[in-house]
């Protein structure tokens, strides 16, 4: 077992290394989020004036965007990292060590998730620092760094199972404007009841994006909403289940071994 | 409790690999590799050769047949034959943003070798392939040769019994190729490592192998050792070009007496002949030029090659075998009789 562990540790020490020795990926994985932020804040500020809007600070509204659209970075930044050693042949030399498929795929996500600690980190300090509201209090803090790194967790096994299912770094980073359509048709800039146009609201409704972006919300806005965070966790909790086993069953034909 | 040794290091009967809509890539081989030996695969791109290396580590399930690597089944008992090899395959698989000691940690840890043997290994091996001033510069910079050096290295940090390199030199510089080679033969001479090497490279083959199978549109062939194989060919060839091109014919009568002599085609005074055993050889020949007051511009003699029994066998020249250095050691000699 803990020979086990201990390659899980390394498998995820490689991933964490390689993903912050490429600061092409790297740095925009954690900046670029925050320009949403910043222009959304800017152009959507008089939103805030709308009777119902839940807050009179958009900042404190769109904080929510980061912790989503790092997740869909993380997404990208694993998936290319994974087609990559299919690409190289990386993924043989795994296969040619007793390491087995879920040892392998716990290393990969783990070392996605480090780098998913760095980014909420970053995000929830960036909050207070621009001086947004924090509703749940200190309290809620763990809380919110768990749902983030949940989330992140779901989106990491999506991005591992497209590319073990692509098996292509180039196909694998084609995908990341359909990941993109799913964050802009969402409840990303603004709450789901006022938006105006029927259609935009009913995808927005139907999108599993829109309750994750809500419970990372509710934090900032409202406190510790009971449902939301059901909703956001319970979602991601799905899309765990679902791209985890997907993921270990491609795994298992990619490192096809006797 | 000691392991009995293994008879054969590598048993292979009627393995074929035939892919969905695809050709059969392998067909029916048969073949084995005695322990400590170093076993040549040989033969042009698309023969086979790496299929049949997945095949025998365990990395791609084969069609038909069987085959044992250590004694261990290579279709039901894969995980014990990968706990007996190391494999550097064709591409060296390395990650472009880790250091060589990074690697080692890597490999280490996922080979199973105890925590506190880690480091001493690692360093042990990136020293012997000398790597040791570059082990904590990212991979990405290296050259093609180091990072073959560093892959050969990977394959060796569990101490395999068995060893395969799939055209290990291919691409290298001669320095670089050179220096792979040493290493191949030191790991087969002092640790008695069995080796089995694909290859596109005659000189390769030639120097490296004790034993050559030489494989093509998935058939073997082949196999023999070099000498042996390049024995079946017969003697040694002489070809020369006569200084006037009207001498071409008293030239080709010369010759005749050493062999059954040709023309060449082209019309310029050339011609050759395969040498009948006993005959004397080069010096032989010169003399006759000389006595029969023949002059000829170039004068050589061609030892039989592997290229010489590929062409024998399949009715073609090996592919690449340009790539390599000089493989017909021709002995070019100016006589100005």
């Amino acid at each position: 077992m803990s020979a086990q562990l201990d390659s899980i540790y390394e498998v995820a020490r490689r991933s964490f290394l390689r993903a912050i020795r490429q600061p092409a990926a790297f740095v925009p994985a954690i900046v670029f989020p925050l320009f949403l932020v910043a222009v959304n804040s800017a152009g959507l500020d008089a939103a805030t004036d709308l009777p119902g809007f839940p807050t009179d600070s958009y900042v404190t509204f769109a904080l929510a965007i980061p912790f989503i659209q790092g997740g869909t970075f993380a997404l990208l930044n694993t998936g290319t990292d994974v087609s990559t050693d299919v690409e190289t042949g990386f993924m043989n030399r795994l296969a040619m060590t007793p390491l087995g498929g879920p040892s392998l795929l716990a290393g990969m996500l783990g070392g996605a998730m480090a780098i998913a600690v760095i980014q909420t980190v970053f995000y929830i300090a960036i909050g207070f620092v621009v001086g947004a509201d924090f509703a749940a209090g200190i309290g809620g803090i763990p809380l919110l760094f768990l749902l983030s790194l949940t989330i992140s967790f779901a989106f990491s096994c999506i991005g591992t199972f497209t590319a073990l299912r692509l098996g292509n770094s180039e196909a694998m980073q084609s995908m990341f404007p359909v990941f993109f359509v799913f964050l802009f048709f969402s409840s990303m800039a603004m709450p789901r009841d006022l938006i105006v146009q029927d259609w935009f609201r009913t995808v927005a409704t139907i999108n599993p994006l829109s309750y994750l972006i809500e419970g990372i919300r509710s934090f900032y806005v409202t406190g510790i909403d009971g449902e939301a965070l059901a909703l956001a966790f319970g979602i991601s909790a799905l899309l765990i289940a679902v791209f985890l086993s997907l993921a270990a069953a491609s795994l298992r034909t990619t490192l096809v071994r006797t | 409790m000691s392991e009995s040794p293994i008879e054969r290091a590598i048993e292979v009967e009627g393995l074929s690999m035939k892919f969905k809509k695809g050709p059969l890539a392998v067909d029916g081989i048969d073949l084995h590799v005695d322990p400590g030996e170093i076993y040549g695969f040989l033969g042009p791109n698309g023969a086979g050769k790496s299929t049949t290396v997945l095949m025998l580590t365990t990395l791609l399930p084969p069609t038909g047949g069987r085959a044992t690597v250590g004694g261990y089944d290579i279709a039901s008992e894969g995980g014990r034959v990968r706990g007996v090899i190391g494999a550097a395959l064709q591409e060296a698989a390395l990650d472009v943003h880790l250091t060589a000691r990074e690697h080692m940690r890597l490999q280490t840890a996922l080979q199973g070798v105890p925590k506190d043997e880690r480091r001493q290994r690692g360093d042990e091996l990136i020293e012997r392939v000398g790597l040791a001033d570059a082990a904590d510069r990212k991979v990405g910079g290296y050259s093609g040769g180091m990072k073959r050096r560093l892959d050969l290295a990977l394959a060796l940090v569990h101490r395999p019994k068995i060893l395969f390199l799939d055209e290990p030199t291919t691409g290298l510089d001669p320095q670089s190729r050179s220096s792979l080679w040493e290493e191949v033969e030191r790991l087969a001479a002092e640790e008695r490592m069995t080796v089995f090497l694909t290859t596109q490279y005659l000189e390769e083959a030639d120097r490296l192998a004790d034993r050559v199978g030489i494989i093509d549109r998935g058939q073997i062939v082949a196999e023999g050792t070099p000498a042996a194989l390049k024995a079946e060919i017969g003697e040694p060839s002489v070809a020369a070009t006569a200084a006037d091109p009207a001498d071409r014919d008293r030239l080709v009568e010369v010759l005749g007496r050493f062999g059954t002599a040709s023309a060449g085609a082209g019309g310029d005074g050339e011609a050759w002949v395969r040498l009948a055993p006993g005959c004397g050889g080069l010096v032989s020949v010169v003399r006759e030029l000389d006595s029969a007051g023949v002059t000829v511009a170039d004068l050589q003699l061609h030892e039989p090659s592997l290229d010489d029994v590929f062409l024998e066998k399949t009715g073609r020249k090996l592919e690449g075998a340009g790539d390599a250095t000089g493989e017909h050691e021709a002995v070019s000699v100016e006589v100005a009789a």
